[in-house]
């Protein structure tokens, strides 16, 4: 029930955070949804999720009300909006279409029917020697999921520090003196 | 020069802050630490580190250079991390294959415990933190040479 009023209020936060005029309210509309994801995490019961998505919308709501106070665009909303209506209801129809008859070969929610995962939970804490089974999973049975997600987070950084960096913007400003 | 009320936010916002902001550092090193014992691991807790460093800035401003660490040391720290968890990972060719618990794993609840996952959270946190630490000073030093044009 709690689950089910905290989703309706996450699709309801996103919906004001794509639809409202002003920047700012966007991102706290963001902001809303990842708070209320962080209560579902709990009442799902993992903590671990919890403290990990708090812990990043705090940090991502921290950089981009940074970027985004005073600094107000304008919204382009005129022109073709019949044609892009036409093409959002289309790409609806088509997405419920598909989703409709995947989602009905998927297990029921919280059925557990995966049988790898029975052998992490039965075997985990002899295998690894750690307590917290997700800890246990993430960083020794499957670590190399978690290599992977450790080169993306690196490319990405690498990537906002090649674009941020001092010596382009240098260039750039010479250019606009001559 | 910490103290100029020039820079950052108000008396109350930076008594507090001087309060507080060691407690979030120490609260994060304890989720890396605990991570294979208690929720958390080096993934939030790397992030808890970054923010307590986030905050010190948003508190005293940036002129105030209260987190001493530049762009430069802060990339170079995330390599390490990163070369610190692709080492643990080569370390399990010591028994064979890729990300093989090799160490001792010692007794269950123990903090020194469970092999190689401990020091795979602590790269992970470094990483983690040190990188998102980054962008936040490039974002800051761009909006600070925006402010000088």
């Amino acid at each position: 029930m709690e689950l089910h009023l905290l989703l309706l209020f996450m699709i309801f936060a996103a919906i004001v955070a794509v639809e409202v005029k002003d920047l700012l309210s966007s991102v706290i509309g963001v902001g809303a949804v990842g708070f209320a994801l962080c209560l579902a995490f709990l009442i799902l019961k993992a903590p671990d999720l919890a403290i990990t998505q708090l812990v990043v919308e705090i940090l991502c709501l921290i950089i981009l009300i940074r970027a985004t106070i005073n600094k107000d665009l304008p919204l382009v909303i005129e022109g073709r909006w019949v044609f892009n209506t036409f093409a959002t209801l289309a790409f609806v129809a088509v997405f419920l279409f598909f989703a409709f008859h995947a989602l009905k070969e998927l297990p029921s929610f919280g059925d557990p029917i995966m049988s790898v995962v029975k052998r992490y939970i039965a075997q985990g804490k002899a295998e690894t020697g750690a307590v917290n089974l997700v800890t246990a999973v993430i960083l020794d049975f499957r670590a190399y999921d978690t290599l992977g997600e450790a080169t993306v987070l690196f490319a990405s950084v690498i990537g906002i520090m090649a674009v941020l960096r001092r010596p382009g913007r240098k260039k750039i400003e010479e250019k606009n003196h001559d | 020069m910490i103290d100029n009320p020039k820079n950052g936010m108000s008396l109350l916002v930076k008594t507090i802050t001087r309060i507080t902001v060691g407690l979030i550092l120490l609260f994060g090193i304890y989720i890396v630490l605990h991570g294979h014992l208690s929720p958390g691991g080096g993934f939030a807790g790397g992030v808890i580190v970054a923010l307590s460093l986030v905050h010190l800035i948003l508190a005293f401003g940036r002129e105030a250079k209260v987190a001493k660490i530049s762009m430069n040391l802060a990339s170079n720290l995330e390599s390490l991390g990163a070369l610190m968890f692709l080492s643990v990972a080569l370390l399990g060719f010591l028994g064979g294959t890729f990300f093989l618990n090799v160490l001792n794993k010692g007794l269950p609840f123990k903090l020194f415990s469970a092999g190689t996952i401990p020091f795979s959270n602590i790269s992970i946190s470094i990483k983690v933190g040190v990188g998102l630490f980054a962008i936040f000073l490039a974002l800051i030093i761009l909006e600070g040479t925006k402010r000088k044009r």
